[in-house]
């Protein structure tokens, strides 16, 4: 276990390492130069060949690569010339807000998911399993953004139950959670569906096994079986799919942080690439990756030390 | 009956998701094919006079804050959406395809790497890098086109190899290897007919995704060129206004949740068909 840890660690961070230097290639490779962003059109030759010597722009590619790790290293994610202060600074006050938005999103999907999952399997084929499984495939297909634009419609506009705009005040935690209600709601909605097919379809090959039948055969209450020893094996790959699925809540959460105006590494984003905001961008970019690639590493490891199985698979 | 229930179109037919889902992609076609004729206002004219309609009965789908008919705007953007879907899909999917099938045979260390690769390029979350390279390369269909390349190609990669890993071994491929087929032979004829049922299942899945990707990108203005009546384009004016005139975005959404909701279904559909072992739960 702990050999198979180190390699996947070492794996997860060589997969950040190489993401992030082919985009840190292509950015200061691509043409545009960063000095005309940030000096205007009109800065004389002399003041943007100081400027470019001053950031290091000079230097040939694999030195400003090694550059940019070396800052990274000693903590520094460089400098937001736009609003002269440090990317951390941006990116680390934007981040909590994007974490409690994706694991609100994780939270109430996947206990509704494996609630409707379980039931599902238990009552095969009655109707609510039917409804269930039509209506799965259906909220997974129906885009996070379009269920972000049309709640915002119902219950912000029209209803008013909801806030339409920001995170609340800080330090008033009921508030936060009433500003977060709606936006987790919008992107969750797909997974529920897609966290009950598989803990659904998992349950139903856990039902099957032997040391199933053995509880049943000593007695054991139909409910302690089903919900206590088969639903805890059924729900490993829920897990692992939540992990990974980290990837696709991010992508949602830009439009969700966009559609109810809340701050976040996704408005960051977006409202530094309007500005060409390169520092803002390449350090959210590395956040981001990195707070994804953790998700998925987590995921892997929790299914390999619940199911040793897993980790003799390539 | 049970004789046509033995081809897959017939066995689709029987399945009456499958059946809504091609209805409703063949509507998608029809209405992207004829979006000229079919359309009751040219979708760029504007008309001052007429901003912000309701609809009825000359603006079936009311119009926006330029005056355009959004019923108008939303048939032209079907072309949009099934052009890059399309394109996007191919594209990666060929690229998937090929290194999916070289990973599958090559040696261990080539198989390796292309394997960190698919991790690699799967660890971009879509809009982010979407979101990044805005910042660098023009506005325009193709920067979608290559936004869904770089994120969905390890996808098609890593079912081809898969599927290319198990069949390898297999005993009618080591039997004609016995008898001295050739590489080609064996590539062509034995591995790719059956490594292409579950790849063209991933493609009907991803088209969907991938006219979800291209309405989102053109919904945070990085996608389609201002003025290109993108779905996601009239989302973002029916989103400038969504206090006053509510039906641009109720209208703007709902070509894209019938398309996905299309696509899913056949694609489940196919699925359950095509490859027993995928059910799930069934």
């Amino acid at each position: 276990m702990l050999q198979y840890t180190l390699q996947r660690i070492a794996l997860a961070l060589g997969i950040v390492f190489v993401a992030i230097s082919i985009l840190y290639t292509v950015m200061i490779t691509l043409p545009g130069d960063p000095t005309t962003v940030l000096l205007g059109p009109r800065a004389t030759p002399e003041l943007r060949a100081a400027f470019r010597a001053n950031l290091g722009l000079d230097n040939p590619v694999h030195v400003q690569i090694a550059q940019f790790w070396g800052r990274i290293a000693s903590g520094d994610l460089g400098t937001d010339y736009n609003r002269n202060r440090p990317v951390a600074e941006a990116v680390f006050s934007a981040l909590p807000h994007t974490m409690a938005l994706v694991f609100g999103a994780i939270v109430w999907s996947a206990v509704l998911g494996i609630m409707l999952g379980a039931f599902s399997a238990d009552n095969r084929n009655s109707w609510i399993d039917r409804v269930t499984a039509v209506l799965s495939v259906g909220f997974l297909a129906a885009p996070s953004f379009v269920v972000a634009l049309y709640s915002l419609l119902l219950f912000s506009v029209t209803l008013r139950w909801f806030p339409t705009i920001g995170a609340g005040e800080p330090g008033d935690i009921l508030n936060r959670l009433y500003h977060l209600a709606l936006p987790s709601f919008a992107i969750g909605l797909a997974w529920v569906g897609y966290v009950a097919r598989i803990v659904r379809a998992a349950m139903l090959e856990t039902l099957g096994e032997n040391y199933i039948r053995t509880a049943r055969a000593f007695g054991l209450p139909r409910r302690t079986v089903i919900y206590n020893y088969a639903l805890r094996v059924a729900i490993l790959p829920a897990v692992q799919v939540l992990g990974v699925g980290i990837g696709g809540l991010l992508s949602s959460a830009v439009f969700a942080e966009i559609v109810f105006s809340r701050p976040g590494i996704g408005s960051l984003i977006y409202d530094s690439v309007s500005g060409r905001n390169y520092p803002v961008v390449m350090g959210s970019m590395l956040v981001a990756i990195g707070f994804f690639v953790t998700c998925a590493l987590i995921a892997d490891l929790v299914n390999a030390a619940l199911d040793p199985r897993h980790r003799t698979r390539s | 009956m049970t004789a046509f229930r033995h081809t897959l179109t017939g066995r689709l037919l029987a399945d009456p998701l499958a059946v809504v889902a091609m209805l409703i992609i063949a509507g998608m076609v029809m209405v992207a094919l004829l979006a000229d004729v079919i359309s009751p206002h040219d979708y760029s004219a504007m008309n001052l006079v007429d901003r912000f309609s309701p609809p009825s009965a000359t603006y079936w789908l009311g119009t926006d804050n330029l005056g355009r008919d959004t019923f108008s705007r939303l048939a032209q953007g079907s072309r949009i959406a099934l052009y890059v879907a399309l394109t996007a899909v191919t594209i990666s999917g060929a690229i998937g395809l090929v290194l999916g099938m070289i990973a599958g045979f090559g040696p261990r260390w080539l198989d390796n790497s292309l394997l960190f690769i698919f991790d690699t390029a799967r660890a971009y979350p879509t809009i982010i890098l979407a979101l990044a390279l805005a910042a660098l390369l023009p506005r325009g269909l193709s920067t979608v086109v290559i936004v869904v390349v770089i994120t969905s190609f390890s996808e098609y990669g890593r079912v081809v190899r898969t599927q290319t890993l198990s069949l390898k071994n297999a005993e009618f491929i080591l039997a004609e290897r016995a008898m001295g087929a050739s590489f080609g032979r064996i590539v062509f004829h034995h591995i790719l007919p059956n490594v292409l049922g579950p790849f063209f299942i991933l493609a009907a899945m991803n088209l969907p995704v991938v006219i979800t990707i291209e309405a989102g990108m053109s919904f945070l203005g990085i996608g389609v060129p201002p003025g290109t009546p993108s779905w996601g384009a009239t989302l973002k004016d029916g989103f400038d206004y969504i206090r006053t005139t509510p039906w641009i975005i109720l209208a703007g959404g709902l070509p894209l949740i019938l398309v996905t909701l299309g696509f899913t279904f056949l694609g489940e559909a196919l699925r359950d068909q095509l490859d027993p072992k995928l059910r799930k739960g069934r």
